[in-house]
């Protein structure tokens, strides 16, 4: 996989959110992603920002748009140093319905993406990356 | 800090969000609705959200929690205007939104808040 | 190699007259068969501009290296030649065959040139291959490039095509799918509902799928998920036309339509549409 284009924004207040958001909307209608997938990859997005923001207690979020032989997509990665996650399988499978919880933003972030990956170790912070292809 | 204008017309409130909300912003949209709905006796509310291009899990919990809290003080809500490609996502997503009511555009809402009004008014009368 | 070049520049200015008509000629020849499809004065137009526009890339620098700037306005017009070509219906070889028989016209050019100078020859034909061989390929590629948009244009056209959302009455549309479905199909064509719903102002939709012969876990979802995504834009979906097969063939998959409203057939749907609206047909 190559990388075509790439930035980097510090999220550490809710402010950043929003403007990762308007970041990745922006990338993702340059990259031609229907509006449909648009809105999914955004909404993940703010899913995850805000994770990075409120659990991880600050961190970043990269953007890439990656080229792999016959399409190109967007990859985001969302990293911080915060306490990291304990049970990963717990927190992805938390009801949505309920609580407050992680599982809100890992879970559903991974419905709306195609590619999903996430490392995280208690004390050593979290590093989660998606991708959306063009199609 | 900017905060969302809240209009009265007749017995309900209206609120027609413009802007990127950040969560602080939610926040205090909810708390401002809560206490408008008590100060002017409203009987309903209704949010407008056909400018925003995307609901996550945050904005889908601060309109579960207004509906919820207007209920608790015996008014009605009705979300109107959500675009097709949020309404596909928050699908996917799983939020379902239970306990809202929803209508295509502000005419809608207005009706529906009106129909629901009349009913809940006829139980309790 | 600046050499090279420059002397290919030469040669080109000097026989430019012959060398367009021997290459005019050569297209002919190869592309016998397509002169219904393109004139000869078409044809005249595009040769020349590609001369003109080799030639001074020749000028401009001194490499044959097609990727760099100086070589950008012939690339484009190759661009614009290849799409459309595509659109007329050409191959891909007939297409590249505007620079491969170029590049024969301008052998024939150098031969005559270097009849006596054969070191000359090879370096000149050298130089001319290198770059005429990326041209050759840049043009087919570009080709391919444009077919591929035709092709999802005109499957995107026939997506559209064959599904119409029908307005029933005010307020009610009606979706009436026919065919299989298969998964990017049904996406594409709730989307279409959706859309047709926040335009018509409809809040109620029948999903009529009587000309739906099976249905499978995936579309079962597909249904289910416009169903719930129309609720939260406020509107409803009643599902029409389900068969006894497809009713047995849902409950196997274990897809729970409790929550959807389903008629057996579009005239009961219709009807019961009207009736939420407090209409009635007299």
């Amino acid at each position: 996989m190559t990388v075509e284009k790439q930035s980097e924004l510090a999220l550490s207040a809710q402010e950043d959110v929003v403007v990762a958001r308007q970041l990745v909307r922006a990338w993702s209608v340059e990259l031609g992603l229907s509006l449909v997938d648009q809105t999914k990859i955004v909404t993940a997005a703010s899913e995850l920002a805000r994770n990075t923001v409120i659990h991880g207690k600050g961190g970043t979020i990269r953007l890439e748009i990656v080229l792999e032989t016959g399409r190109r997509g967007l990859r985001l990665t969302f990293a911080d140093r915060g306490p990291g996650i304990v049970d990963i399988e717990k927190a992805m499978s938390d009801g949505y319905t309920t609580g407050t919880g992680l599982g809100l933003g890992l879970g559903g972030a991974k419905r709306l993406s195609q590619e999903f990956s996430i490392e995280s170790e208690p004390g050593n912070g979290t590093r989660i990356a998606i991708i959306r292809w063009k199609g | 800090m900017d905060r969302i204008p809240i209009l009265k017309i007749g017995d309900f409130l209206l609120v027609s969000v413009q802007v990127d909300m950040h969560d602080r912003l939610a926040v205090s949209l909810q708390d401002d609705l809560t206490s408008r709905i008590v100060s002017s006796r409203a009987r309903g509310v209704l949010i407008d959200i056909s400018a925003l291009d995307i609901v996550d899990s945050f904005i889908g919990r601060m309109l579960g929690n207004i509906a919820g809290m207007a209920r608790v003080l015996d008014a009605e809500t009705v979300v109107v205007g959500m675009q097709p490609s949020v309404a596909i996502t928050l699908v996917e997503l799983g939020l379902s939104l239970p306990g809202i009511r929803t209508a295509l555009n502000i005419d809608r809402g207005m009706d529906l808040l009106k129909s629901a009004i009349e009913r809940t008014g006829a139980a309790s009368g | 190699m600046g050499v090279s070049t420059k002397r290919l520049f030469e040669i080109i200015q000097r026989h430019e007259d012959v060398l367009l008509s021997d290459w005019m000629r050569l297209q002919g020849e190869s592309l016998a068969s397509r002169r219904d499809r393109i004139s000869e004065s078409q044809l005249r137009a595009n040769s020349q501009n590609f001369v003109m526009a080799f030639r001074e890339a020749l000028s401009a620098g001194n490499s044959s290296d097609t990727s760099r700037a100086e070589w950008g306005s012939l690339r484009k017009q190759l661009e614009d030649l290849s799409k459309q070509r595509a659109a007329q219906g050409f191959s891909s070889t007939e297409t590249a065959l505007f620079v491969l028989s170029f590049k024969q016209a301008l052998f024939n050019t150098l031969r005559q040139e270097f009849s006596n100078d054969p070191a000359s020859l090879v370096e000149s034909a050298w130089a001319a291959t290198e770059i005429l061989d990326q041209l050759g390929l840049f043009i087919s590629e570009s080709y391919l490039k444009s077919r591929e948009s035709v092709i999802s244009r005109q499957q995107q056209e026939l997506l559209e095509l064959s599904t119409p959302v029908v307005e029933l009455w005010t307020g009610i549309l009606a979706l009436p799918l026919i065919g299989t479905l298969d998964s990017s199909r049904t996406q594409v064509v709730m989307q279409n509902l959706l859309e047709a719903i926040v335009a018509k102002e409809a809040d109620l939709a029948i999903i009529d799928i009587t000309g739906v012969p099976t249905v499978d876990t995936l579309v079962a979802q597909h249904l289910l998920k416009t169903v719930a995504a129309a609720r939260l834009m406020g509107a409803d979906c009643i599902i029409s036309g389900i068969r006894p097969q497809i009713a047995q063939t849902i409950i196997h998959l274990g897809v729970d339509l409790s929550a959807v409203i389903t008629k057996a057939t579009l005239a009961d749907a219709f009807r019961l549409a009207l009736k939420k609206k407090n209409l009635s047909i007299t």
